[in-house]
């Protein structure tokens, strides 16, 4: 396990360090000065001066990317032109109400997309079958702010039962922060939960041919004990590693969520930052990201890597 | 000199091939579904001046926000727009998206990833690892910050999908060569004299087209929403001109009002998607080797 674990720790280091090159490349993709771009539309010279000295833009590329990685590594993402605030600071402002968001919505989507995995390999070819399978296109073709836009109609303006924006912590009124967090959470865990059907699907039809499946039915086992003590436990193995790999698709999803719902996360932190061209933001948000996805990766590995014995022999 | 006998080089097995996959493909009626609507929305996009009922910019005061009508089939948006003929015209920017973004992607994750499964070595782990840390950042939040810094636009829009699609390309490529170029008749290519570039594009590269043509179908599906997502979010298309996002962003605060305003131009997006999931995996099914 050490050396495992040490070998996929090494293997971060020159990804994480690429990710940082890819993310501090993105300012130079800025057309014309950079400084002048981040000073907005009023140009104020002094602003200009001040930015130009900040982010050492005299400086030759690498030289910046020094300056820009030191910072970085010691916890500096740099500040919010606009808030005045660090990045690293808006950043865990946000990102609880995130992650509230895709934990809810992986709840969801969870209980949705392997319940109907499994009812889609235990019934296969029958309508069961086919409902699932239909369930989960629908799930992979539905664009979020579109269902989101869809349930604010039904459940908000016509049946009148749920807020259709805003948010409330749940430390504030629990109750209210559920009916504030529901809608989204279910359209955020709509297209996960698809992803998660044909995972469990596959996964499901793989092991209920095995032999130790052929067995527990030959002594007896009630079918409802075979399928959920014996074959969806061992299924749920890959399943779960790969439910983490969608972390990117939740995030990604939590951007527009957010937008629709008016959610104050982390998705409606980059979008507001893009609009307002506080690019610090938005490489800091970026990079946040993709560190939080190689993590969540190497946890996958260890997780499967202490699941599965024969990855240690 | 006559061209010299090359026992690699048969056309005939692989039309046969691609004969098979195409009545494999014709006979999964959802496959057939998938193609006819795209059919149909391609012909919607070229045709759009002839047969979009009004001006997608030609506003109307008098016809505010009204719902669906014989005068308006969708209904009309905020400032008097008719939606149908804006739905039409939307068609144009979510296909063109979806292709160009997907050639962008082909055009560069294509030769890098058969240059770094053919190759090997300190290139192939160069390539690994900028494609690790393409793929760390999650695809739309990698197309927004694209997008946010090369400034919003379609054009813009589509290279910024385009490049956040690319590591996919270059990944599945790279494995494809990898399994391919140990097969015998590469050897046999080699042992007659062929250049590696020959041995790479003419034996390797059609080997591994149909896994290649099945990820572009179900990338293009991908592109279409992420296009969506941009233009809903204001990166895409600008207005006035019909997109579907960016009709979808507007319609959102009208949801109380005029809920036709989002209805259609999120069924058009759902059902294009769609489609290409549905050719997608119809694809996936027919081009398999094991249904052969």
């Amino acid at each position: 396990m050490g050396r495992f674990l040490v070998r996929r720790l090494a293997a971060l280091v020159p990804t994480l360090f690429l990710v940082s090159i890819l993310i501090f490349g993105l300012q130079q993709l800025l057309p014309g000065d950079p400084a002048i771009a981040m000073a907005g539309e009023e140009r104020d010279p002094a602003a200009i001066a001040y930015l130009r000295a900040k982010f050492h833009l005299d400086d030759p590329v690498p030289v910046r990317y020094g300056y820009w990685l030191r910072g970085v590594l010691h916890g500096d993402l740099g500040d919010s032109v606009r808030i005045q605030k660090p990045v690293t600071e808006l950043i865990a402002e946000k990102l609880p109400v995130t992650i509230e968001l895709a934990a809810l919505a992986m709840a969801i989507a969870a209980v949705i997309g392997i319940g109907a995995g499994v009812l889609s390999a235990a019934l296969r070819d029958t309508k069961w079958d086919y409902a699932a399978n239909l369930f989960a296109l629908w799930g992979l073709s539905t664009p979020n702010f579109w269902l989101g836009i869809l349930m604010i109609l039904l459940f908000s303006v016509k049946l009148g039962w749920l807020p259709a924006t805003g948010y409330v912590s749940p430390w504030e009124d629990l109750r209210a922060n559920l009916a504030t967090m529901i809608m989204p959470a279910f359209v955020l865990g709509n297209a996960i939960a698809a992803v998660l059907m044909r995972h469990t699907r596959s996964a499901m039809l793989q092991v209920l041919s095995s032999d130790y499946i052929r067995t527990a039915r030959a002594k007896g086992l009630a079918s409802r004990r075979v399928l959920l003590r014996h074959a969806l436990r061992n299924a749920l193995i890959p399943i779960i590693t790969l439910g983490a790999l969608e972390f990117g698709t939740l995030l990604s999803g939590a951007v527009l969520t957010e937008q629709v719902f008016s959610i104050p996360g982390f998705g409606k932190l980059i979008v507001d930052a893009v609009f307002n061209r506080d690019y610090s933001v938005v490489q800091g948000v970026v990079l946040f990201t993709a560190t939080m996805y190689i993590l969540l990766n190497l946890l996958a590995d260890v997780a499967y890597f202490l699941v599965n014995p024969r990855m240690r022999t | 000199m006559a061209a010299a006998f090359d026992p690699t080089q048969d056309p005939a097995p692989a039309q046969r091939a691609d004969r098979r996959a195409w009545r494999r493909l014709a006979a999964r009626p959802r496959a057939v579904f998938g193609l006819a609507v795209i059919a149909l929305f391609v012909l919607a996009a070229l045709l759009a001046p002839w047969i979009s009922p009004q001006d997608p910019l030609a506003t109307s005061w008098s016809a505010v926000r009204k719902a669906p009508s014989l005068a308006h089939w969708f209904g009309t948006d905020e400032i008097g727009r008719d939606v149908l003929s804006r739905v039409i015209w939307g068609a144009r920017a979510s296909l063109l998206a979806g292709v160009v973004s997907v050639s962008i992607s082909l055009a560069i994750g294509v030769p890098v990833g058969l240059a770094a499964g053919y190759v090997g070595g300190w290139l192939d782990m160069l390539v690994s690892r900028i494609v690790d840390a393409m793929l760390a950042c999650p695809f739309l939040i990698l197309a927004i910050a694209l997008a946010a810094f090369l400034g919003p636009s379609l054009t813009n829009a589509m290279v910024a999908i385009g490049v956040a699609a690319t590591p996919v390309f270059i990944r599945l490529t790279r494995g494809q060569v990898m399994a391919v170029k140990v097969e015998d008749y590469v050897t046999a290519a080699r042992a007659i004299g062929n250049s590696n570039l020959r041995i790479a594009l003419a034996h390797i590269l059609p080997n591994i087209v149909a896994p290649l043509i099945v990820q572009a179908t179900l990338a293009i599906a991908a592109a279409v929403i992420a296009e969506a997502s941009l233009s809903f979010l204001g990166l895409g298309q600008q207005p006035p001109a019909p997109s579907w996002g960016s009709m979808l962003n507007t319609a959102k605060n009208y949801v109380e009002n005029a809920p036709w305003m989002a209805i259609w131009p999120g069924a058009a997006i759902f059902l294009l998607v769609l489609s290409f999931n549905l050719v997608g995996d119809g694809l996936r099914d027919a081009l398999d080797p094991r249904h052969t």
